[in-house]
């Protein structure tokens, strides 16, 4: 992703002093920051309402006025019911998920400074696929025991790859060739159990690689809570260094980052995040691939990784709601949704900013 | 052209030193190599034929092609059916390696495979169309309807990657691709999920396998192949200069826009042509362009043959093994291919400096 400098609105078309120049680059960083900003509260709105209409709407509506209350615990019983044991772990789910997806995607490719690699690409997620069919269709296990099995599955493959990446230290390069490989293995081996599947265990099988949401309930939202609880912080520390880590191994190290060690901060982070988000709810599709470059088209900046988690969120919460109401009563798994609805609305942004010529 | 002849302070710039060289040096020896490789084809070329289900001695092989007696039993086995699955393997695994190679320079990215354009996930949703719609069955029907996907997605990829001043630039080009590949995905999704005939159907085609091709398959795909493949053997130039960058490229007086054009257009011949044929391989043409590359370094007039001839290798000796290990069934190609080249492409990443792209 080359740099993008944000382009001003006003000011002197020569720079004639060394000030001009600092005030210049001073405002541009301030009018970057502002829209990022701007973006940040306008997608956290964006989660607010689709996650209140998300509680309320269903096959046994609830006034929105009474979502707030039901949701900490008041109104009536029927209401209370409904939004705490069935509707308010499923949005949490989704929201969580989504910006633990948004996260990972969003570190996956800064690191590789690459906008394809994602822990999509990148073989965790097949890790979790492989073995979650394995559970599904071999053991014939299902709920609890096929999130654990993929959730051992994505840690199990993130540290294959880093070890046969490993050679005196990683590089992004090599960690992405080595998980293009791994990744090829683990998917033959899904598409293998598939042919070998009876049909209806496939299906079952094919849901669960698609991701959703369908019966989600607090146990689904506790694993990923609680690792959003402790991840969120840390990889606000770790941004600073993955800002510089996105200059290259050179630059980054002359700026005093240590790499090697950052480096394996972030890769550890963002595998834990993908891990945990798909051992909930699946390998929810293209969230982490979709959210960081609508992130980064959206702030204009290079790196975005609180945006890139709004955005991931949003885009689960929306794509989950079109998934339970659009062939209401049949639920679709919302991973069928994401793509359709993230997939275009990224190519819009790409072609938008395409016809401006701030593309590329 | 561009490695001798450009100026020490323009290659410094683009760090064209820099990359470390692959293991074969020396332009004959890179001939002998690819010499080598061919050979190497032969004998997999031949073993393909003897092995599979019934064992076939191989002097009854070279008598069945050059002594046709369509009394005998092993003749017309190797006549009707070996060959024909044989051909298709070697015509869809050129195909992939050299779209692969052709991919990868165009897109100055190591993790394009060749249905990065969408070219495989459009032929996919076509051929998932295909079945649920119309109730095709057949693997002849499979291939127009695969090959208009391709087309089409490719189409629209290309059209929204060169929106704009500068045109398809290998950033656009691929994150337009890897989305509308997304969208394409799901939608196949939905409908076999929607119908669970379609996925009992389907889930062989993804597979990607090379089982039960009939001539009628390999002579609907070979034209293709052969116009894409010479396309892409003659873009070696091309795609040496756009490797440089844009900018370079331009100054070196290369027509940047028509170069990436010419070129995306021959992947798209292929992969669409390999898809029809033979499903959905992805990992054929990802890695064997990486192994040519260590060989020969960074030069795309050496990496193109050497994929042109590794990927059938590749594919044709997945698809024995896959025929011998469980026989008198079969794993298909695909699946195989990944299980043996993967850990040989891992060791190979692993191996000293990497030549990068």
């Amino acid at each position: 992703m080359p740099f993008r400098t944000p382009v001003l609105d006003t000011g002197p078309s020569t720079i004639s002093a060394p000030s001009d120049a600092v005030s210049i680059v001073a405002r541009a960083r301030d009018a970057g920051r502002a829209r990022g900003a701007v973006v940040g509260v306008v997608l956290a709105a964006g989660i607010a309402v689709s996650f209140a209409i998300s509680v309320s709407v269903g096959d046994f509506p609830i006034p929105l006025a009474e979502v707030v209350p039901a949701i900490f615990g008041f109104g009536s019983p029927d209401a209370h019911f409904i939004v705490q044991t069935l509707r308010l772990p499923r949005a949490l789910t989704a929201l969580l998920v989504g910006g633990a997806f948004g996260f990972s995607g969003a570190i996956f490719q800064s690191l590789a400074r690459n906008p394809l690699a994602s822990p999509d690409i990148i073989g965790i997620t097949a890790g979790a696929g492989a073995a979650a069919v394995f559970i599904i269709v071999v053991v014939g296990g299902g709920g609890l025991l096929v999130s654990l099995g993929a959730l051992a599955g994505a840690l199990g493959t993130a540290a294959a790859i880093y070890f046969l990446a490993y050679r005196r230290g990683i590089t992004a390069y090599r960690l992405v060739l080595v998980g293009i490989g791994v990744a090829a293995v683990l998917s033959s081996l899904t598409s293998y159990l598939l042919t070998r599947a009876q049909i209806w265990e496939a299906q079952r099988a094919t849901v669960w690689l698609t991701g959703s949401l369908n019966g989600r309930g607090w146990e689904h939202v506790r694993p990923v809570g609680l690792a959003m609880l402790a991840l969120f912080p840390v990889v606000l520390l770790l941004a600073r260094p993955l800002r510089a880590l996105q200059l290259g191994d050179d630059t980054a190290k002359s700026l005093g980052v240590g790499v090697e060690r950052y480096r394996r901060y972030l890769i550890l982070v963002a595998v834990a995040l993908a891990a945990v988000a798909t051992s909930s709810a699946g390998p929810v599709a293209f969230v982490a691939f979709v959210a960081p470059p609508i992130a980064r088209r959206l702030t204009r900046s290079s790196l975005t990784l609180v945006p890139a988690a709004l955005a991931g969120a949003l885009l689960v919460l929306l794509s989950d709601l079109v998934a339970r109401r659009a062939f209401a009563p049949t639920e679709l798994p919302v991973g069928i949704i994401t793509g359709i609805v993230g997939a275009p609305y990224l190519l819009w942004l790409l072609a938008r900013a395409n016809r401006v010529g701030t593309g590329g | 052209m561009v490695t001798k002849t450009a100026p020490r302070a323009n290659s410094k710039v683009v760090g064209w030193e820099r990359r470390p060289k692959g293991l074969v040096r020396s332009r004959s020896a890179r001939a002998a190599g690819l010499a080598a490789s061919l050979v190497l084809l032969g004998l997999v070329n031949l073993a393909s034929i003897a092995f599979g289900s019934k064992q076939i001695p191989f002097a009854t092989v070279i008598d069945a092609l050059f002594n046709f007696d369509p009394e005998l039993n092993d003749h017309l086995i190797v006549r009707s059916l070996r060959i024909p699955r044989n051909t298709v393997g070697l015509l869809v695994g050129a195909a992939l390696g050299l779209a692969g190679a052709v991919m990868q320079g165009v897109t100055r990215n190591p993790l394009a495979d060749p249905g990065i354009l969408g070219v495989s996930a459009g032929a996919s949703l076509f051929v998932v169309v295909g079945i649920y719609v119309f109730g095709v069955g057949t693997l002849l029907g499979y291939v127009w309807f695969a090959f208009a996907g391709a087309l089409v997605a490719s189409l629209v990829v290309y059209f929204l990657g060169s929106l704009g001043r500068e045109g398809a630039t290998p950033v656009k080009l691929a994150l337009a691709g890897a989305a509308l590949t997304a969208f394409l995905a799901s939608i196949t999704t939905a409908i076999l999920l929607i119908d669970v005939a379609t996925l009992d159907q389907y889930r062989f085609w993804a597979v990607g396998s090379l089982a039960g091709r009939t001539p009628q398959v390999a002579a609907q795909v070979a034209p293709f192949i052969a116009v894409g493949g010479l396309m892409a053997l003659v873009s070696g130039r091309l795609l040496n200069a756009l490797s440089l960058g844009d900018d370079v490229a331009r100054s070196l007086g290369q027509k940047v826009g028509l170069s990436r054009a010419f070129s995306a257009a021959s992947v798209v011949l292929l992969t669409g042509a390999a898809t029809a044929a033979a499903g959905p391989i992805g990992f054929v043409g990802l890695t064997v362009p990486h192994v040519a590359r260590a060989i020969t370094g960074p030069d795309y007039r050496w990496i193109l043959p050497y994929s042109a001839v590794l990927a059938p290798v590749l594919l044709l000796g997945s698809d024995i093994i896959g025929r011998v290990i469980a026989r008198p069934g079969e794993v298909q190609v695909g699946i195989i291919t990944a299980l043996v080249g993967s850990p040989f492409f891992v060791m190979l990443v692993r191996r000293r400096k990497l030549a990068e792209l």
